[in-house]
């Protein structure tokens, strides 16, 4: 456990997070609610209180690249209980989106699983669940792993095999076109 | 033709830091009716002031105009001032060019300088029409009103009975005591607190000077400082307490069982009943909500069984109009209703999730359970008892931002004390910050940490039951990890949010509420115990969360601010008030309705008609009661109420040297 | 017939094929028409938001301003669905800048009218006399565990439903067609959501909680609402008494699919069948 010095690290991240999220980053007094009522805890490198407690020190590099932020299951408990009111998971999902500008969310699951659940949605305007799995399978390496469940889905007709369509597939590709652009412009 | 003296102060860089004040004074000699002009580095200091009175003698001045602070500040010291200088303190007008200039606008040195010239130039055109003004004098009725019957107006009540006023203590429950008599042991000291405080409450009652109301409220307040007239209402106790001994064959047979409130809920009481064994008055009085005979018509078992045929079924609510100088509020506290707001606890459903009150009743010999710490589900012993803190206290989320104080002390007092009754127990503190900021608090936790209670920093998300027991859900923020304890009770230390009714309260008397509904103090810092309104004192919990040593302490405080004006047979008021000139006013009442301190009232009287004297309906200003604010002025059709010392013509005056 | 903008999601046709099947059979029942919004696109559901912000409300905002035509309320039975779309709609509702930049991201004006609601808002609607007069088999004797997770009821500030600490609405309609529920402690309690493929142990652990919760408090099935919550509790039930050496058998239906039994639908219309924990024997219980 090296020391860690406080000094010099500024407000600029703290405030950009808080900017961003539009949540008081600085107000959160580590009263801990929030990770005890988390479902992803136990799974979680830093705890959800200290994530918070991370960007209130500007450790930017450390909190961009934990584990946590990953494991978060979205379910926002710990939203629904702040006493201080603060959106923990607003913050979660700003975190993640700020990673992923830094290239951080690379060898992330959770972030191969979004991309994957994602282009697919990208591509024909709904989810196709078959492509999801076989491509999850594929690039962690471990296509069997989901076998037996796909098989099961599979046997009661619960796993359409051909690709969902949409005429507006043009539309949704937009979307995501003009969100990235937009989300550049603003964050750079 | 006026001569008008211009003071300019420096207040050191404040001001003069920003803008050249020795230019300011130059140029406001310039100004019409200015005779003088000068500048100090600190007027308000005794050379500064010698100054002032000098110029006064020296240039014959008959008005002054100091360019400085606020006049929150200061308008009070130069007024005394313009006294010693022999003249009327109310010709003085404070040009605010710190506050309202240089603090402001300290980037923009050139523009400060013009506004504060702005602000000069209005100030003495003012001061040109200034007259002198005189205090007048008002009576004061040497008695005083002390609202609340715990600690706090126990002591108040004693404190100002002792100084030889009479004092009238309304308590709106059967018994004084309050909160304080509930409690078992009170921190740092354990003293057993009825032990404590019970010789106070007979001190209450056997002192000649105190006239006690109980089951009574305060439900009507008029008057003003020194000049109050109260309406205290009595309930009916359906028991005469003359001829009542307090023998108990009365609750010994009534058939009623009522939800106890002494016991917070532990238990049942009867409907005829006294409180607790130390309750001043020591004599029953009858629930009416839910003694049988009122609520089914049959019953009277309590009059059958009377010997000294003490009980009355026919005794009416009875009121007192009474004439006091001076009130004090202490109307005290009540536990933050945490059943209705935790879900994630419960909702008070689960029967071994108590509060920190509750507690203090079990712990107590003469509470529910005769002093033994046990589970209320199933009398059990608890092996493994977790405390929760901060449960309706900085916690935004429910609406109560605040911290209750004393729940940290209480909270370490609770867990020694199960320590101590209960061998081989477990004890788990759920805290974010332990806060011990009195005398002994910080050794009283050490105390308890010694004594093997478990400090987990951390809230705790839920409380949900396993089995017979109870899982709470917490976090241990310091390890970094969720934890969890299967506890056999649970202790919520709930917060403390002002007693029920104090909006009510607050309403018939004419005070302000807090943001979160404790009456509020006219200064949190300087005047912790008075209230905005003149003549009405505020003392304990009422005013915000404190402990005992504190609520004590403004007890004997309030009092003191009581003695000292009950002291005086009369008092000054402050003569910038309004006033009706009543031979134009129509009577229409608009000003009454917008007076926030309730100061006009629509009189009869015999005023100049043209050439004859006519009886009318007019407008009058109570000068005790009016605070100068203005209102009525605006809102006169007639326009022929003004504001002494911040009259119409004065004002224009001002905002033409300002505008033209 | 009461008219709803119907948006199924993308796991109507696949693995929630039995909660679309039930939801259609019901809604018949109920005289709710429930007409398909046209092209409808992907709500982003969990991987929009966590992805980008703007993306997380534009993907459910195209589909809300598909409905400007049709003039109905939006009904969306998976619980994720409906949790984008009242979010896109709240949020856009008050930030005028967010309407102009949602103009440019759909190439369509939505300034956050249209009220959206869930499959138990839409059932409960319909109003207890109703149901109760389309009950042809009370589920009498039948001890149901409402699980309502976590999207149907949180945040609070954006949900203004049910109580996110003790909610109520799937136990009202149940116990309105003669089922007991019970009073349990994990009725929200993430199942772990979208983590069932990138870290299987966070669902398998809070999936055995409500699982061992469920039996603790002696009920027959758990009831859900969400399709997600469905696919961790039933498909991966299997998984985790392979991974902590238990024997749960606690059928996991849609509430919808209750109801269907109790108006008397055949268990094969309501896809009672397409389970991976058996549901026969449960259905014979009741009937």
């Amino acid at each position: 456990m090296d020391v860690l010095v406080l000094s010099g690290r500024g407000q600029e991240f703290a405030n950009r997070v808080s900017l961003e999220s539009g949540q008081p980053v600085q107000q959160c007094y580590q009263c801990g609610k929030c990770t005890a009522g988390c479902p992803a805890a136990s799974s979680m490198d830093y705890a959800p209180h200290q994530v918070l407690h991370l960007v209130q020190l500007g450790l930017e590099e450390e909190v961009l690249s934990c584990r946590a932020i990953w494991v978060c299951a979205s379910c926002y408990t710990c939203t629904a209980r702040c006493p201080c009111r603060i959106e923990v998971a607003r913050i979660m999902d700003i975190l993640r989106a700020r990673a992923r500008r830094k290239g951080l969310h690379r060898g992330q699951r959770a972030a191969l699983f979004a991309d994957l659940f994602l282009d697919s949605v990208r591509r024909h305007g709904r989810l196709h669940e078959l492509e999801l799995g076989a491509r999850w399978g594929l690039r962690t390496g471990q296509p069997w792993r989901e076998a037996d469940l796909a098989a099961g889905l599979v046997a009661r007709r619960k796993l359409r095999l051909r690709p969902p369509r949409i005429r507006g597939v043009e539309e949704v590709r937009r979307i995501f076109r003009e969100a990235a652009r937009l989300e550049e412009g603003e964050h750079g | 033709m006026r001569r008008i003296g211009v003071f300019c102060c420096w207040c050191g860089s404040n001001i003069g830091g920003v803008i050249d004040v020795p230019r300011l004074a130059m140029e406001a000699l310039n100004l019409p009716a200015v005779a003088f002009s000068t500048d100090y580095k600190y007027m308000c200091s005794e050379p500064g002031q010698e100054l002032i009175v000098r110029a006064v003698a020296e240039h014959r001045l008959d008005g002054v105009v100091v360019a400085a602070c606020s006049p929150r500040i200061h308008e009070a010291t130069f007024r005394q001032t313009l006294e010693r200088a022999g003249l009327n303190p109310y010709l003085l007008v404070m040009a605010n060019v710190r506050e309202h200039c240089t603090w402001v606008h300290p980037d923009d040195p050139e523009r400060a300088f013009a506004k504060a010239l702005a602000l000069v130039r209005g100030a003495a055109a003012k001061a040109a029409r200034t007259e002198p003004l005189a205090a007048g004098t008002l009576p004061v009725t040497r008695r005083a009103l002390v609202i609340g019957g715990g600690i706090a107006g126990i002591q108040a009540a004693l404190d100002i009975a002792d100084a030889g006023f009479e004092v009238l203590l309304v308590e709106r429950e059967p018994t004084i005591g309050g909160k304080m008599v509930l409690l078992d042991k009170t921190f740092p000291t354990l003293d057993c607190s009825a032990c404590i405080s019970t010789p106070k409450m007979v001190a209450v009652a056997q002192h000649p000077r105190i006239r006690l109301f109980t089951y009574a409220e305060v439900v009507g307040l008029k008057g003003f400082l020194g000049n109050f007239e109260v309406t205290i209402r009595q309930k009916a106790r359906s028991v005469d307490h003359g001829k009542c001994t307090g023998c108990g064959a009365c609750w010994a047979k009534c058939p009623a069982r009522v939800p106890n409130e002494y016991n917070l809920g532990l238990d049942r009481r009867k409907a005829i009943y006294v409180p607790f064994p130390q309750a001043v008055p020591n004599k029953p009085v009858i629930d009416r909500r839910h003694c049988r005979q009122f609520t089914r018509g049959r019953c009277g078992v309590c009059q059958k069984v009377c010997p000294v045929g003490a009980i009355d079924y026919a005794e009416e609510d009875r009121e007192w109009q009474e004439r006091v100088g001076a009130v004090v509020v202490a109307t005290g506290f009540d536990l933050f209703e945490w059943a209705e707001a935790y879900g994630e606890y419960g909702y008070g459903r689960y029967p071994d999730v108590i509060t920190g009150l509750q507690f203090e009743r079990l712990a107590n010999a003469a509470g529910p359970t005769g002093g033994k710490i046990v589970r209320p589900s199933d009398g059990a012993v608890p092996r493994t008892v977790v405390f929760v803190q901060c449960v309706g206290s900085r916690d935004e989320a429910k609406g109560r931002e605040y911290c209750s104080r004393v729940c940290c002390m209480y909270t370490a007092k609770h867990a020694w004390q199960v320590l101590e009754k209960i061998p081989e127990a477990e004890v788990f503190v759920f805290y974010i910050d332990v806060r011990t900021a009195g005398k002994a608090y910080e050794e009283f936790y050490v105390r308890a940490r010694r004594a093997g209670a478990h400090y987990i920093r951390g809230r705790v998300a839920r409380i949900y039951p396993e089995g017979n027991r109870l899982r709470v859900v917490g976090t241990d923020t310091l390890l970094g990890r969720p934890v969890e304890v299967l506890a056999d009770l649970v202790v919520l230390a709930t917060g403390m949010v002002p007693a029920a009714g104090s909006g009510e309260l607050a309403r018939i008397l004419g005070c302000g509420l807090d943001k979160d509904g404790f009456f509020q103090e006219a200064h949190p810092k300087l005047r912790p115990v008075e209230a905005g309104t003149a003549g009405i004192f505020l003392a304990g919990t009422c005013q915000g969360p404190k402990d005992i040593p504190d609520t004590v302490a403004q007890g004997s405080a309030a009092a003191a601010k009581v003695v000292g004006l009950l002291v005086r047979e009369e008092i000054a008021y402050e003569p910038t008030v309004a006033m009706v000139d009543q031979t134009r006013c129509t009577g229409c009442g608009k000003c009454r309705a917008v007076c926030p301190f309730k100061a006009i009232e629509l009189v009869t009287r015999q005023v100049r008609a043209g050439t004859a004297v006519a009886e009318r309906v007019v407008a009058e200003v109570n000068p005790g009661l009016c605070a100068g604010c203005g209102n009525c002025t605006v809102a006169c059709p007639s326009g022929v109420i003004d504001l002494k010392g911040f009259t119409n013509e004065q004002l224009l005056a001002e905002v033409d040297a300002l505008c033209l | 017939m009461v008219r709803y903008a119907y948006y199924p999601g993308c796991v109507a046709e696949g693995s929630g094929r039995e909660y679309e099947m039930a939801n259609r059979a019901v809604a018949a029942r109920l005289g709710l028409e429930l007409v398909e919004i046209e092209d409808w696109n992907c709500c982003g559901a969990t991987p929009g938001h966590n992805t980008g912000h703007l993306l997380g409300l534009a993907l459910p905002a195209r589909n809300l301003a598909l409905t400007s035509d049709m003039g109905l309320d939006v009904v969306a039975p998976c619980a994720a669905c409906y949790n984008r779309l009242v979010t896109a709609q709240r949020e856009i509702a008050c930030d005028p800048e967010l309407q102009v930049l949602m103009g440019r991201l759909l190439g369509r004006d939505y300034r956050g009218d249209r009220r959206v609601l869930s499959m138990p808002e839409a059932v409960a609607a319909v109003g207890a006399e109703r149901m109760k007069a389309l009950t042809v088999r009370p589920l009498e004797g039948l001890t149901v565990a409402c699980y309502y997770g976590c999207l149907l009821v949180r945040p609070p500030a954006v949900i203004r439903g049910d109580d996110p600490e003790d909610p109520r609405l799937l136990d009202d309609l149940l116990r309105g067609v003669g089922a007991t529920t019970v009073d349990w402690a994990h009725k929200t309690e993430c199942c772990g959501a979208a983590q069932a493929l990138p870290h299987e142990e966070v669902v398998l652990c809070r999936v055995r909680r409500i699982l061992e919760a469920a039996v603790t408090s002696r009920a027959d099935c758990i009831a859900t609402a969400c399709p997600l919550c469905h696919a961790n509790l039933d498909q991966r039930q299997a998984r985790v008494n392979r991974r902590f050496g238990t024997d749960y058998r606690m059928p996991v239906l849609y509430f919808t699919q209750l109801l269907g039994l109790a108006f008397g639908l055949n268990p094969g219309e309501l896809g009672l069948g397409l389970h991976f924990v058996p549901t026969a024997e449960l259905v014979r219980k009741i009937a």
